[in-house]
């Protein structure tokens, strides 16, 4: 009996081991994001117009950072396509990594991308990666609940008047939270959001010399005046939530107010997830007043083909058909203007069906104030708005960003902080060699 | 000797048994609920999600998306092919080690079992670039034989656990009678230690289906098994509870009935020896 199995097992594992790769299919890695979902679910118009078959891997945002890096490190060859964000990009580009983009068709219009989408996503002026989407942040609020307060919501907000507006619609009895923002800890969630508040509060991660900022006046003001903001009208336990977890409170009608990506603009205005679907307003990320820089970050997912892949063509085909304007027309052929992919591309927010989307212009303000090159009041070594495009910058922000959660769960004090955040980063550049 | 006990005690006794599994198998439940709902529902209250109506729309969006059956059966190759892969090497030695016990022997096991508390992404790269020299990238191949490594420790200590209870007397016995050491291990060691070995199977089974670190980085989309699955419905933006739930139920449900069919030789199996 356990032969029989033995022996079947065996056999199962040659038949499986002799499996041969098709010449014609290319594998794409890829995030579980509405996008990219949908983008899955057009792929046999792809197949249909260039017979090329494509095979997906969907995993989870952090597991596949992994997986790529592993990947590409060794040569491995088991992605045809990858989809990276801007952090990557340049990096893996510099590093010789990635295919450059340098030959795209006319017809393709690389000149339509927006002009922070591509620079964010190059190294040394060459195009490392195509973007599929692009994001910045921006403020959406309750249109009811402003009014209820008496209160007009400016297009470009102060921080000051943020908290005066979270005071007023802060209404615990019926479980509403003047703001919800991140606090949870890791270098993409909450240490982006609090990168951006310093930035808007004229702050920056190091100086021309790679020095951390984290002793200087602004960087203080900026955590001091987070913390007592969420800590006054935030969420309970706010040191724990993520775009996730303020999503699911906004939706259910719990957040006066929210900063965070302007892909969220589309969740919840849509009345099947969302319970305020139209009482939704959008505003700029918030400034200091005296500040030029709003709180704006950018971000891309982007498809890029790793240098070595046996199918270098046939990705660079996918890679065209994706991000082109064929493909934007094609998602709002079949499923609706709403859910084309935003923020990539000039032409799109021309277009006049576009336009009339709520989110659509406030979206494309907020990533037109974007500057990759340019994050902050004071001059920078790096590049990176809400992120340091240097290799280390995730792992020390990762360790910044804990340090500053234990802040929110009031378990240590903001100047403890700070200057665990100075020694930290300072010490991981000096190891690094930039100091 | 006999006890006596109280019909008080024994409800006590049961009562106190369920609260602890209902603790323990909660969770699980909750995700079966949120599978049955639909994505905006899932998000709300308890009480709100309870109440609302019942639907099977996820497990239709994900039988839509994913190849369901291709992860299954990686799944079942993978956990049935390195269980039984393991056994092949476990069994003499664990013979060896029970009944010719040399000097070295405990630091062989003590040894074999600090393998495992090495944290597995340590030797990432090294098994990577091995396989990409092997060409055993993404191939249950490949698989098949890590998942059977890392859980070979463990198959070698039950069963030389299992083995020792057994008298070396009847193995001399079957010595006596003429019986060659394949005959010895095959016909008399083994159908007495069966028990043991079933739960060691079923558990070795168990802990190869759950695998999530070398499963998720050693395959792309040939060799993927339930676990990578799983993890194509976590979303760092947007909110797919329903769908990960339903994903989630669909890999777990296989063996979560395996687990009760056997739950009788599991139990016994693990308990082996404790009551002669």
């Amino acid at each position: 009996m356990k032969l029989k199995y033995a022996l079947r097992a065996a056999t199962a594992l040659a038949l499986i081991s002799g499996a041969a790769a098709n010449a014609e299919t290319i594998t794409i890695a890829t995030v579980n994001n509405g996008d990219m979902i949908r983008m899955q679910g057009l792929t046999d118009e792809f197949t249909k117009k260039t017979g090329i078959d494509v095979e997906w891997v969907t995993l989870e945002e952090n597991v596949l950072r992994q997986r790529v890096t592993t990947d590409i490190t060794t040569k491995g060859g088991q992605f045809d396509i990858m989809t990276i964000g801007m952090y990557e990009a340049p990096i893996w580009g510099k590093n010789g990594w990635l295919v450059p983009l340098n030959d795209l068709s006319a017809e393709y219009d690389v000149n339509d991308i927006l002009p922070a989408m591509r620079d964010g996503l190059s190294a040394d002026g060459t195009l490392y990666a195509a973007p599929f989407y692009g994001e910045s942040s921006m403020l959406m609020y309750r249109t009811d609940l402003m009014e209820k307060a008496g209160l007009t919501m400016p297009e470009e907000p102060t921080w000051e008047f943020i908290r005066e507006a979270a005071a007023a619609m802060d209404d615990p009895e019926n479980g509403i939270n003047g703001i919800c923002l991140r606090g949870k800890a890791g270098w993409g969630e909450g240490g982006a959001l609090i990168t951006v508040v310093a930035n808007s509060f004229g702050a920056r991660w190091f100086d021309e010399e790679w020095n951390a900022q984290f002793d200087t006046p602004e960087w203080k003001e900026a955590l001091t005046f987070y913390v007592n903001l969420m800590n006054d009208y935030g969420p309970d336990n706010y040191a724990t939530n993520g775009f996730n977890e303020n999503l699911s409170l906004f939706q259910q009608g719990k957040c006066g107010m929210w900063m965070d990506a302007t892909v969220a603009a589309s969740f919840v205005t849509n009345p099947k997830e969302s319970t305020v679907a139209d009482k939704v307003g959008f505003a700029m990320a918030p400034h200091k007043d005296g500040i030029s820089k709003k709180a704006n970050w950018l971000w891309a997912w982007a498809l890029g083909i790793p240098a070595g892949t046996q199918k270098e063509e046939a990705a660079k085909k996918f890679v065209e058909w994706a991000t082109s304007k064929e493909y934007l027309e094609l998602v709002a052929s079949k499923e609706g203007w709403a859910n084309v992919p935003p923020g990539t591309r000039q032409s799109l927010y021309d277009n006049p069906e576009y336009a009339s989307i709520p989110f659509a212009q406030m979206t494309l303000k907020s990533i037109l104030a974007a500057d990759p090159t340019n994050c902050c009041e004071k001059p920078v070594p790096y590049t990176g708005i809400q992120f340091v495009a240097i290799p280390e910058f995730a792992g020390i922000a990762t360790e910044v960003s804990q340090e500053f959660s234990a802040v929110y769960a009031g378990q240590q004090s903001i100047d403890e902080a700070l200057a665990k955040a100075q020694e930290i980063t300072n010490d991981a550049m000096e190891a690094a060699g930039y100091r | 000797m006999a006890r006596m006990v109280s019909t008080r005690r024994k409800t006590i006794n049961t009562v106190l048994a369920w609260g602890v599994g209902l603790i323990i198998f909660f969770p699980i439940l909750w995700i079966t609920v949120l599978s049955f709902k639909s994505e905006g529902d899932a998000i709300r209250t308890p009480i709100e999600v309870l109440t609302a109506p019942w639907t099977l729309e996820s497990y239709a969006t994900v039988q839509e998306r994913s190849n369901y059956l291709k992860h299954f059966w990686n799944s079942v190759i993978l956990s049935v092919g390195s269980t039984f892969l393991g056994l092949l090497v476990a069994v003499p030695a664990a013979w060896s080690m029970a009944f010719v016990p040399s000097k070295r022997t405990k630091d062989i096991l003590m040894w074999m079992l600090s393998t495992k508390m090495l944290p597995a992404v340590g030797v990432l790269y090294p098994i990577y670039l091995l396989f990409i020299r092997m060409g055993l990238l993404d191939s249950r191949l490949g698989l098949t034989i890590v998942l059977m490594l890392i859980n070979l420790p463990i198959i070698v200590w039950m069963l030389y656990t299992y083995f020792r209870e057994i008298p070396g007397e009847i193995l001399e016995a079957a010595r006596m009678d003429g019986a060659g050491l394949r005959e010895e291990i095959l016909y008399v060691l083994t159908p007495m230690a069966v028990p043991g070995i079933a739960s060691t199977v079923l558990l070795n089974v168990i802990l190869a289906w759950n695998e999530a670190f070398w499963t998720l980085n050693l395959t792309a989309a040939t060799a993927a098994p339930l676990t990578a699955f799983i993890a194509s419905y976590s979303s760092p933006e947007g909110l797919f509870y329903a769908k990960l739930s339903a994903a989630s139920v669909m890999a777990i449900a296989p063996i979560l009935i395996l687990g009760w069919f056997s739950q009788k030789q599991l139990v016994r199996g693990l308990t082996f020896g404790a009551v002669k």
